[in-house]
């Protein structure tokens, strides 16, 4: 379950290289990416990551050390300055094209940040990716919503949403909005979904709260999910494998699985090779030469 | 939802309200009472009261010349608040767009209107055309500067939300930038509004045979000072209730832009 390779000065595994070369069964596959933000930072370098279908991956690692990066490239928000994205075997940016247009596999996305639009109610604002996804938007037009505003309702009820349906944004907390906004990112039922540090601003309670509800909107349609988060605990209780990552210029010092059982539970995350976990992972940080915000 | 578009009016808004009326009526009692007092001469600064009785007999003959310059006004204020949404967009969405365009526009809004209305005058002949034109030429600017800065201060992970979602430019301009430049566009709207006037008056007082700028030149040309005052107090009361019907409209369309107010309210 564990790899015992955590004090190893190595900062490449070799057991990433296996995934470099175009591995079939991957949905996303960063190769040999580098990126370099104008003449500038050197964000990412030599970078490798695949992600099977269906998996769970968290990037952890200080702030500053290119997580979001790679999640924007995933995205096909940024272009990298060599290398190659490939999302569901298509790459995500050819050379020369300004905006890196996205391939045929539905994406959703959440920030740390809500970024609810203010005039519309929660229902619509969970409702938007319909209005825009290609193969809803045009249901979207021609009326035939009422079904789409059940699904809607049904995502928030799940959430815990019940009856808020038509508040505005700002008549909600912002523990409430960030589960709207994981509503908003899988209401077009995506095949990837890409979190960017979407609990960082929570109180630790609705976190964990959170966290077993994503577990479970995950079971039941098992998107690919790639999570950005610095908190370790997090990542163990959500993610399938952890990749730990090295700040500037980015690179994936470790990747690891994690085998707990799902459904996970709160009490899991105090059990002691959970902890062991965590310790480990923190200390492959902390040989790194890196600071991080402890959990 | 459920409350936000009917006007409540609350105790504290009375309170508001009477204080502002208060405020209108002190001053003209001011103005009335000094100008008894120093024993100004009507030539000079007619009293509020002898205005309104000016306001009262000359109404029927101010009647047209109100509607023409109210009509000038807005046909000018449409036009120029149209142009200034187009042009606020492009600038707005492109970052390109706005480096090249600002610096003609700033150019454009420094030169003195006056200047610009013997142009208009040579281009279409005197009356309603050059007035309208001017009305729209002055209430541009205000509207593409408010646009294109809502549009451009749009934040960026709600664009990268949309972006993976396979949104088009237009999809983004629709959905998220239009809506969010609502208050800005009404903020800039209440002032192009008034400015819109003093560009119709501007133009009527130089080149026109109708309007109420042309009724205060003459006045004035007369010696009939009071007459001059009661044309501007016309000009002043069309430019209030103006303003106060887009302010009606902001609250009404932009509500969840000022929930300070409504949660003060609740």
């Amino acid at each position: 379950m564990q790899s015992s390779n955590i004090h190893e000065p190595e900062l490449t595994p070799s057991a990433l290289r296996m995934n470099t070369h175009h591995n079939p069964n991957a949905v996303i596959e960063l190769s040999e990416v580098r990126l370099q933000y104008g003449s500038g930072t050197l964000a990412l370098d030599n970078t490798n990551l695949a992600l099977a279908q269906g998996d769970f991956v968290s990037l952890v690692g200080p702030s500053g050390c290119g997580k979001s990066t790679i999640l924007k490239l995933v995205a096909g928000l940024l272009k990298p300055t060599s290398g190659v994205v490939m999302v569901g075997s298509k790459e995500v940016s050819p050379a020369g094209k300004k905006h890196p247009k996205h391939s045929n596999m539905r994406v959703g996305l959440a920030f740390q940040n809500p970024t609810m639009l203010p005039w519309l109610s929660v229902l619509d604002n969970v409702m938007v990716p319909l209005k825009i996804v290609t193969p809803y938007r045009e249901y979207y037009r021609s009326k035939k919503h009422a079904e789409y505003r059940d699904r809607a309702e049904d995502l928030l009820a799940q959430v815990g949403l019940k009856g808020f349906a038509q508040k505005k944004p700002w008549q909600l907390s912002g523990g409430m909005l960030q589960r709207a906004s994981l509503c908003r990112a899988l209401i077009h039922e995506p095949q990837i979904l890409l979190l960017d540090e979407p609990f960082g601003a929570l109180d630790q309670f609705t976190r964990e709260e959170l966290w077993s509800i994503l577990q479970n909107l995950w079971l039941k349609n098992k998107p690919t999910v790639l999570l950005v988060t610095h908190d370790l605990r997090e990542s163990a209780y959500l993610a399938n494998r952890i990749c730990v990552m090295t700040s500037r210029p980015g690179r994936i010092l470790e990747d690891r699985s994690v085998g707990f059982a799902r459904p996970r539970t709160i009490d899991m995350s105090y059990a002691p090779e959970f902890s062991e976990l965590i310790q480990e992972l923190r200390s492959t940080i902390t040989h790194a030469n890196v600071e991080v915000i402890p959990s | 939802m459920k409350n936000s578009l009917s006007v409540v009016i609350s105790p504290e808004q009375v309170r508001q309200l009477s204080l502002s009326a208060l405020a209108t009526l002190g001053f003209f009692l001011l103005w009335e009472v000094a100008c008894l007092g120093f024993h100004v001469s009507s030539l000079v600064l007619p009293r509020p009261s002898e205005i309104a009785q000016v306001l009262w007999i000359k109404f029927p003959l101010l009647l047209p010349h109100a509607t023409q310059t109210l009509y000038t006004t807005l046909v000018g204020f449409v036009a120029g608040v149209v142009a200034g949404i187009a042009l606020g967009a492009i600038i707005g969405s492109s970052k390109l767009a706005y480096d090249v365009a600002y610096p003609l526009l700033v150019g454009f809004s420094c030169i003195p209107k006056v200047a610009v209305v013997p142009i208009f005058v040579v281009w279409f002949g005197s009356g309603t055309v050059p007035a309208i034109l001017t009305s729209a030429v002055i209430s541009v600017f205000p509207v593409v500067v408010n646009v294109a800065t809502g549009l451009a201060s749009t934040e960026p992970e709600l664009e990268d939300v949309f972006k993976v979602l396979g949104a088009s430019r237009w999809d983004l301009l629709l959905n998220v930038g239009l809506p969010r430049t609502l208050p800005y566009l009404f903020a800039s709207m209440k002032i192009a509004v008034t400015l819109s006037f003093v560009g119709t008056v501007l133009s009527e007082t130089v080149a026109a045979n109708k309007g109420i700028g042309n009724v205060m030149m003459i006045a004035s040309g007369n010696f009939d000072v009071p007459l001059v005052f009661a044309g501007l107090f016309l000009l002043a009361i069309m430019g209030v209730v103006l303003y106060a019907l887009f302010a009606l409209m902001e609250f009404k369309l932009t509500g969840w832009a000022q929930r300070k107010n409504e949660l003060a309210m609740a």
